[in-house]
């Protein structure tokens, strides 16, 4: 069996419809948030990967690279307000995180 | 064009009392810190008004000898899309004549006001405002546009509306002049729509460029109609001078007008500006001659106010109120003979009666004083021996007045008279009997007032409430109640009322100061003579003949009367065979039968004639019918508006709607902010897969 363009997109397909819903039906942990977020970007690169082999165009690979290097900025900054937020209100539980509201 | 006029003593001619109204009104009121005294401010406006008059003399003589004319523009006050706003004079005939009458009543008035005034507080503040009011005649008549004629209409408007109010702490006086001036609008209202309606269809202000474009303005119709636009226009402008000159039935402001002190009454309200509406029609002539209806619309509200309001004049009992009424009935008289196409008859009786009847009220004021601020005439009574020059001056009044041969009286009314008997205008014969009976009624009233004056039995100390009019009294008032206010105006010398016009002094009365009785005479000899020595070239020469058209086809009134005419002298003898002549001896025959001999008929009539009489008495509820149905249906309709328009619709549902309409979107939206990340992440999750699935559908729909 050879793996065709198909394969990859669908596991790209997979990988983002399970971050989605990680981040909905998530209530109890923000790190689990977090974590789903970086899934979604990892969806993501899988399809940038995979287009740039089948479409032999190098532009995707580089695209990879940059959204690794936010990705990972964006973790740190995302767990250092968790951090934040841990101290202030003594938990990460998703449910009580409501005062963004006007 | 002009030979001898300048422009340069044109403008003195207006601005000479405005100086006056200035330093009068500034350096010798509060508003200026009381600086200047009486005597400072009452020779600085008379002598603002002499120079007017000197300089309005010699512009008569260069007009009626030298034929020299001036139709200038001085000053451009701005230009609008080619409509010229410009102030200008225009000196012909008619505004010569004007300038003169109004100077030299204005500058009698002035004179007579230094002894009428001298116990009141407002002494300065009166000279500024008869200063003013001169300037604003002035302006009026000599004005060569319509613009400056609004201006000078408006102004002379205020002054009057000032000086009714004058004793301003009096409620009768500020509700008068409420009246007076709110009256005023309504005619105002119909003046400006008329000038309106000429700017649209002539394009321009200037009265010569109006007149040059009245023969195509004669073609055009009022739009949307099948009027004449002529018509309409003349309509239009006769409202505004019904207004102003109190016709019928815009005529209720002037009887109540009679609250102002004596003077003024004089000046304003009888002698000058009351007939700018008079002068107004003769000088839009051109326009008025083009249309037969608005003429004949003139005649009618004319005699109308000729006859009714002379019947008002009997049963009055203020002195000033008569002589009032028999200002209304003669303004009627001058609006029929515009009304017959004759405008220089109208204007020669708006010149004699000016003198008359500007005598009459003074001698009025005279009299007023001589018995310590009584008005009442039935509280007079045998005054000949106490005042004889008021006396025979009043005498010379009314005999002017009636309408007695070789008096100034005699000449414009008989004039008048004639002229409407040989008009073919459809309201003609109705006007003819009009002022027919009007002589009647003129000559019964007049020596009504006359005999219960100046004969009979002495009355004078029998008014069982000698201060009953307290509110009617003339100018004893602002040293009674008025010291809070009025004394504001004075300084220093103001008040005291040391002499006999206190309420305990014995009540004898007595001639008035010199001052008062010179003006008297000095308008006496014009009200006998002027008429004799005018008639000829004013009527039938060559006086007026560039500032009143006539269409002599159309309305040949004065041509017939010309041709008849020969001589003033032999017109004074042939009247003694006329009618009016013998209605006038009628009037004074029952007058003196009524109040000399059988002086207890009178009652017994009014007990006959009660339901007449109380009609006459309500003034045929006119004032009534303004008050309970036209005041009261404005303020029914304002309220209305406030109510439903102001408060629910604009103040409702405007502004409180708008406000609550964002408020209760707002507050269903804040129900989708719950504050749940989750929430938020889906609908931006569900945002993006629907932009998405948009933008890749049209993609999809593009490549196929």
């Amino acid at each position: 069996m050879t793996l065709t363009l198909g394969h990859f997109l669908s596991l790209g397909a997979m990988l983002f419809a399970l971050s989605v819903v990680g981040i909905f039906l998530n209530r109890r942990n923000l790190i689990v948030l977090l974590m789903a977020i970086e899934l979604m970007l990892l969806a993501v690169n899988t399809n940038f990967v995979a287009f740039s082999y089948f479409l032999h165009d190098m532009h995707g690979q580089i695209f990879v690279f940059f959204i690794l290097t936010v990705a990972a900025a964006e973790s740190a900054i995302g767990l250092a307000i968790l951090v934040l937020l841990f101290r202030n209100k003594s938990s990460i539980s998703v449910d009580e995180l409501n005062t963004l509201k006007g | 064009m002009s030979q001898t006029l300048s422009a340069m003593s044109l403008l003195c001619v207006p601005l000479a009392p405005l100086v006056g109204a200035a330093g009068a009104g500034v350096l010798g009121t509060q508003f200026g810190g009381n600086r200047a005294g009486r005597t400072f401010c009452h020779s600085l406006t008379i002598l603002g008004v002499l120079i007017a008059f000197l300089l309005s003399a010699q512009t008569l003589y260069s007009v009626a000898y030298d034929g020299a004319r001036f139709n200038q523009t001085v000053y451009t006050w701005m230009d609008v899309g080619g409509l010229k706003m410009e102030i200008g004079f225009l000196v012909d005939g008619l505004t010569a004549m004007m300038m003169c009458v109004v100077t030299f009543v204005s500058l009698m008035v002035h004179l007579y006001t230094v002894g009428y005034m001298e116990e009141d507080a407002g002494y300065n503040r009166f000279f500024a405002y008869i200063s003013l009011f001169t300037f604003s005649m002035l302006m009026l008549v000599m004005s060569n546009n319509l613009l400056q004629l609004f201006f000078g209409w408006e102004a002379v408007g205020l002054v009057s509306y000032l000086l009714i109010g004058f004793w301003y702490n009096k409620p009768s006086a500020i509700f008068a002049n409420m009246k007076a001036f709110l009256v005023n609008r309504v005619g105002d209202f119909g003046f400006i729509l008329g000038i309106g309606l000429i700017v649209a269809f002539a394009g321009t202000l200037n009265y010569s460029e109006v007149f040059a474009k009245a023969p195509a303005l004669a073609q055009l119709q009022f739009p949307g109609t099948e009027w004449l636009l002529v018509t309409v226009v003349c309509i239009c402008l006769f409202v505004g001078a019904m207004g102003k000159s109190a016709q019928f039935p815009l005529h209720v402001w002037l009887p109540d007008s009679m609250e102002g002190p004596t003077p003024i009454s004089a000046l304003i309200h009888a002698a000058t500006m009351v007939t700018a509406g008079i002068f107004m029609v003769a000088r839009m002539s051109p326009l008025f001659e083009l249309s037969d209806t608005a003429l004949n619309f003139v005649l009618v509200v004319g005699s109308i106010t000729a006859l009714f309001m002379g019947f008002l004049g009997i049963i009055q009992n203020d002195i000033k109120r008569v002589v009032a009424y028999s200002t209304l009935s003669q303004l009627g008289y001058m609006t029929v003979a515009l009304g017959a196409s004759a405008y220089s008859v109208a204007v020669f009786h708006l010149m004699t009666h000016a003198f008359f009847k500007a005598l009459l009220f003074l001698g009025a004021g005279s009299v007023i004083m001589g018995v310590h601020h009584n008005q009442d005439i039935r509280w007079m009574g045998g005054l000949r021996k106490y005042m004889p020059i008021t006396w025979i001056t009043s005498l010379v009044g009314s005999l002017a007045l009636i309408g007695t041969p070789f008096f100034s009286g005699f000449y414009s009314k008989d004039s008048i008279i004639e002229v409407v008997a040989t008009s073919h205008l459809p309201g003609a014969g109705f006007a003819h009997f009009a002022v027919l009976a009007g002589v009647f009624v003129t000559a019964f009233y007049s020596f009504r007032l006359y005999f219960l004056v100046f004969h009979g039995a002495e009355r004078y100390d029998q008014n069982p409430e000698p201060h009953h009019d307290a509110h009617a009294d003339d100018h004893g008032h602002a040293h009674g109640d008025d010291h809070g206010n009025a004394a504001a105006d004075d300084h220093g010398h103001g008040h005291g009322h040391g002499d006999a016009h206190g309420a305990h002094a014995p009540l004898v009365p007595h001639e008035s100061p010199w001052v008062v009785w010179v003006p008297l005479v000095l308008l006496a000899i014009p009200s006998l003579l002027i008429g004799l020595f005018t008639i000829e070239p004013m009527l039938y020469g060559e006086f007026f003949k560039d500032a009143i058209v006539v269409n002599a086809q159309a309305h040949p009134g004065m041509e017939e009367l010309g041709s008849e005419f020969h001589g003033a002298a032999s017109m004074a003898l042939g009247a003694f065979t006329s009618t009016p002549f013998w209605l006038a001896l009628a009037g004074v025959a029952l007058a003196y039968y009524l109040y000399m001999v059988n002086t207890a008929l009178p009652a017994k009539i009014q007990r006959a004639l009660q339901p007449l009489h109380t009609l006459l008495e309500n003034k045929y509820y006119l004032d009534w019918f303004n008050e309970n149905v036209l005041a009261r249906g404005a303020r029914l309709l304002g309220t209305g508006l406030w109510q439903v328009g102001d408060l629910r619709l604009i103040d409702g549902a405007v502004v409180n709607g708008s406000w609550r309409l964002v408020g209760w979107i707002a507050r269903s939206v804040r129900k989708l902010q719950t504050g749940y990340l989750y929430h938020y992440a889906l609908v931006m999750i569900l945002g993006v897969f629907l932009l998405l699935t948009h933008f890749v559908w049209l993609k999809f729909v593009w490549l196929k």
